[in-house]
């Protein structure tokens, strides 16, 4: 019912590849932005800003690296965590050590950083693959955890390890309140979503998911493995490089290695899978369902007057959460993007969806 | 199937509905109430020392309440679960903030590191009682950290002192090898420029030696200690690690008395499990050892536990987490008591009334035996340039059984610690482009 395309034909072949060919989602798109740009900045509260939209956010961006590597290529990672701290700390480095560095540039230079060290740990994939490559990419893990927390230098020597900055400002603008930190990390992800969406419906794109459904076929048709698989991890990194620094610049402020854990790297491969691989949307549902749903869990006895106990409803958040992954795996498979386009099939043509 | 997903939405309507009305409620109970948000870790690896230290927060609290308030303002309060991550801690933080926050205790460093960087712009002061950045002790700099009474500077200091003490002057530690076992995290590292401080001026030998977090993998630490026979150990340790460290050391055959704690690495959950194999190890205290001879203890018992209306078991009341649970709400309330003498009595105090409260804070011996501290601490007094307060600090030892002290009170050496202080704030403040406070702002 809401999914009637009949009127909307295409003419052109632009219009035949357009990111989104159906109007309705073009609709849906235009007012989901002017939400997130306009309507919620006015409305939330800065609770909602600093502790649940700002990290939401920043760990889809990392989710969405991720999901370039994972479900457009194919090559599980679990170094992504590192990634992100190499992201962190390098453009920390270029922050602290460069007189007047503009925020944007070391962002995007932590990125950079985060690329070569991606690509570095990424030419084992060219010989291995499946659970073989994930062990490898954890020693990508492991490697980072060591080196920030043994090297002073990369934390400009600082005694306790732990590294912060403030200050933060875009072309003269500051960025503090948490409207305007929301707003420089929305912007970020819109314009690294839009970006990915392109790449993946891309002849690169193309090339990648060819690697992943079938590698041996992919190399026969004459597509390169190296390039295929370096250029992968290549734009991942990158993506959760500069999705690392933006969490240790603009949402913690102060950060130490424990933050780029290996609990981070398991928190956004599951991300990955219940969002839905090779999905960009999926990052986004992802992202919520990891991020939001345990704090909304952890205070829903509160808000239901319940007196609970603190470590009882601690206990009950997990045990919830825990059943719920197990529900949606169970249900459906391929993650929470595919469960929302069956839904969008069903609203096709309602009562008769196909 | 349409009656069951009517049900469910009526269900969920009513759901939103009650939290609309609880959320409404609270902010009407709000007003003539001080409200106190409890940052806890009672899951996770650390819980078994982090649920006493919240039982005795929560409890001291309990207490104010049953004797009247603070000067007829009552205390509401609630806690977060953190379970010692940094990232649950900021958003714990920030849901608990919006609900009119007096000030915060993060009961980490980490945390603590993150909140240095929120409490300026929020207007919140942050206690970190016995933990927390060793230089926020300058309060020229950082002025809403309060580090009240001891960091991880004087901790070290005093361990130092003792050892020096035993072996009979600081001259006798020259050729000796010092090793530290610390949780691999900015907690664990704060002691290290203290110690290398040390080690150059008297000569001895410092050897560091992580662990890595949560700290159960010890093996190849304790290997280390072996092939090194290092004359000391000392331990910076929390939850888990400090049993495993104290277990690994009869494994290895090294003397548990030749080791020593931090005040985090000296508590009941951390030797009880071991028992009789750490015997003889000690740690230094803030102050306080396990005290259940004091007055205040016997209040919570008489008046909070003797109610039903305890946090947690009662043998555990008095007990050394618990003791400091209590100190450090004590300190909170103090503070606010303080701020309520200049701004207003029987009002509520904001953040910024609190601070000064903290930073005038004269807990003199009259005050503390009012309060039934008697014995279990000395006089505290802050003021701008020196959010410590007190530096004071015991040495208690396990005998198998329960803690005792041994020895006196130490004091940490001003000479040493105040310059390390002054150039890590200077250091901070120029990294931050940040100034220090001007008299007149002292004053406010």
């Amino acid at each position: 019912m809401l999914y009637r395309e009949n009127g909307q034909f295409k003419v052109s072949y632009r219009a035949d590849s357009a990111v989104f060919p159906i109007r309705q989602d073009r609709v849906a798109i235009a007012l989901i932005l002017l939400l997130a740009f306009v309507v919620v900045p006015g409305l939330a509260s800065e609770y909602l800003f600093r502790a649940i939209l700002i990290p939401f956010l920043i760990l889809s961006l990392a989710a969405l690296g991720l999901n370039v590597l994972v479900g457009y290529c194919g090559q599980i990672s679990l170094g992504t965590g590192a990634f992100m701290a190499v992201g962190a700390y390098a453009a920390y480095n270029f922050q602290v050590r460069i007189e007047g560095m503009p925020l944007i540039a070391s962002l995007l230079l932590g990125g950079l950083s985060a690329t070569a060290v991606g690509v570095l740990f990424g030419i084992p994939s060219l010989r291995i693959k499946g659970l073989y490559l994930a062990v490898a990419t954890l020693a990508a893990q492991f490697f980072c955890d060591w080196a920030f927390l043994r090297i002073a230098w990369f934390t400009n020597n600082s005694p306790s390890g732990n590294v912060s900055v403030s200050n933060l400002q875009v072309l003269g603008v500051a960025i503090e309140t948490p409207v305007q930190k929301y707003l420089f990390c929305l912007s970020l992800v819109v314009v690294f979503a839009v970006l990915t969406k392109n790449l993946v419906r891309s002849a690169i794109g193309r090339e990648w998911m060819a690697m992943r459904d079938m590698d041996v076929a992919a190399a026969v048709i004459g597509i390169r493995p190296v390039y295929a698989k370096l250029s992968a991890f290549a734009v991942s990194s990158f993506i959760v490089g500069v999705a690392g620094a933006l969490w240790g610049f603009v949402h913690l402020g102060s950060w130490e290695p424990a933050a780029f854990s290996i609990d981070r790297s398991f928190q956004l491969l599951f991300m990955v899978i219940i969002g839905g691989l090779g999905s960009v949307m999926g990052a986004f549902f992802g992202a919520a369902f990891i991020i939001i749903l345990p704090i909304l869990l952890s205070q829903l006895p509160h808000w239901l007057g319940i007196p609970i106990a603190t470590e009882t409803s601690s206990h009950l958040e997990f045990m919830v959460f825990g059943a719920l992954i197990v529900f949606f795996l169970i249900k459906e498979p391929h993650g929470l993007a595919r469960l929302w386009s069956t839904a969008k099939e069903k609203l096709r043509l309602w009562p008769f969806p196909h | 199937m349409m009656t069951k997903r009517l049900k469910s939405l009526a269900l969920m309507v009513a759901v939103a509905a009650a939290g609309f009305a609880t959320v409404a409620t609270e902010a009407l109970a709000q007003s003539k109430e001080q409200f106190f948000p409890v940052l806890v870790y009672r899951t996770g690896a650390y819980a078994p020392n982090g649920t006493p230290w919240a039982n005795g927060y929560v409890d001291y609290l309990k207490l104010v309440n049953a004797k009247g308030g603070m000067n007829g303002v009552k205390i509401s309060y609630e806690e977060c679960e953190t379970g010692y991550a940094t990232d649950r801690s900021v958003e714990c933080y920030e849901r608990l903030k919006g609900k009119g926050a007096t000030l915060f205790q993060p009961l980490s460093t980490g945390a603590t590191f993150a909140l240095t960087e929120k409490a300026p712009g929020d207007k919140i002061p942050l206690i970190t009682a016995g933990y927390g950045r060793s230089e926020s002790q300058d309060g020229g700099i950082f002025k809403w950290n309060f580090p009240l009474l001891g960091t991880y500077w004087v901790a070290a200091d005093v361990l130092l002192q003792h050892v020096a003490k035993k072996e009979g002057g600081w001259d006798k530690l020259k050729g000796k090898k010092v090793a530290l076992v610390y949780h691999d995290s900015p907690y664990g590292k704060e002691p290290i420029p203290l110690l290398q401080e040390r080690s150059k001026l008297h000569g001895f030998e410092l050897q560091l030696l992580p662990v890595t977090a949560p700290g159960v993998e010890q093996k190849a630490t304790w290997l280390q200690v072996r092939q090194s026979r290092p004359d000391y150990v000392f331990l910076w340790g929390w939850g888990v690690m400090n049993s495993t460290a104290l277990k690994e050391a009869q494994a290895t055959g090294y003397p548990r008395d030749k080791m020593y704690g931090v005040w985090w690495a000296g508590a009941e959950p951390d030797v009880k499990d071991v028992g009789d194999g750490a015997k003889g190890y000690s740690a230094v205290t803030i102050q306080h050892g396990a005290e259940p001879q004091a007055k205040v203890v016997q209040e919570v018992l008489a008046q909070v536990h003797g109610k039903g209306q305890g946090t947690g078991p009662k043998d555990e009341v008095g007990q050394v987490l618990y003791m400091r649970g209590m100190l450090s709400a004590m300190l909170g309330v103090e503070g606010v008591k303080r701020a309520q003498e200049r701004f207003g009595k029987g009002k509520v105090m904001n953040g910024e009334q609190v601070r000064w409260g903290l930073e005038n804070l004269a807990l003199d011996q009259k005050k503390l035996d009012a309060l039934g501290f008697a014995g279990v601490m000395r006089p505290v007094s802050t003021s701008c340039a020196d959010h410590m307060g007190s530096s004071w600090a015991r040495v208690h030892s396990w005998d198998g059984k329960k803690w005792n002290f041994v020895g006196d009170w130490y004091e940490a050496d001003e000479q040493i610690i105040k310059p390390m202080v002054k150039s890590t704030a200077e250091r901070y403040a120029a990294e931050k482009k940040l100034t220090r406070r001007t008299p007149e702002d002292c004053q406010s």
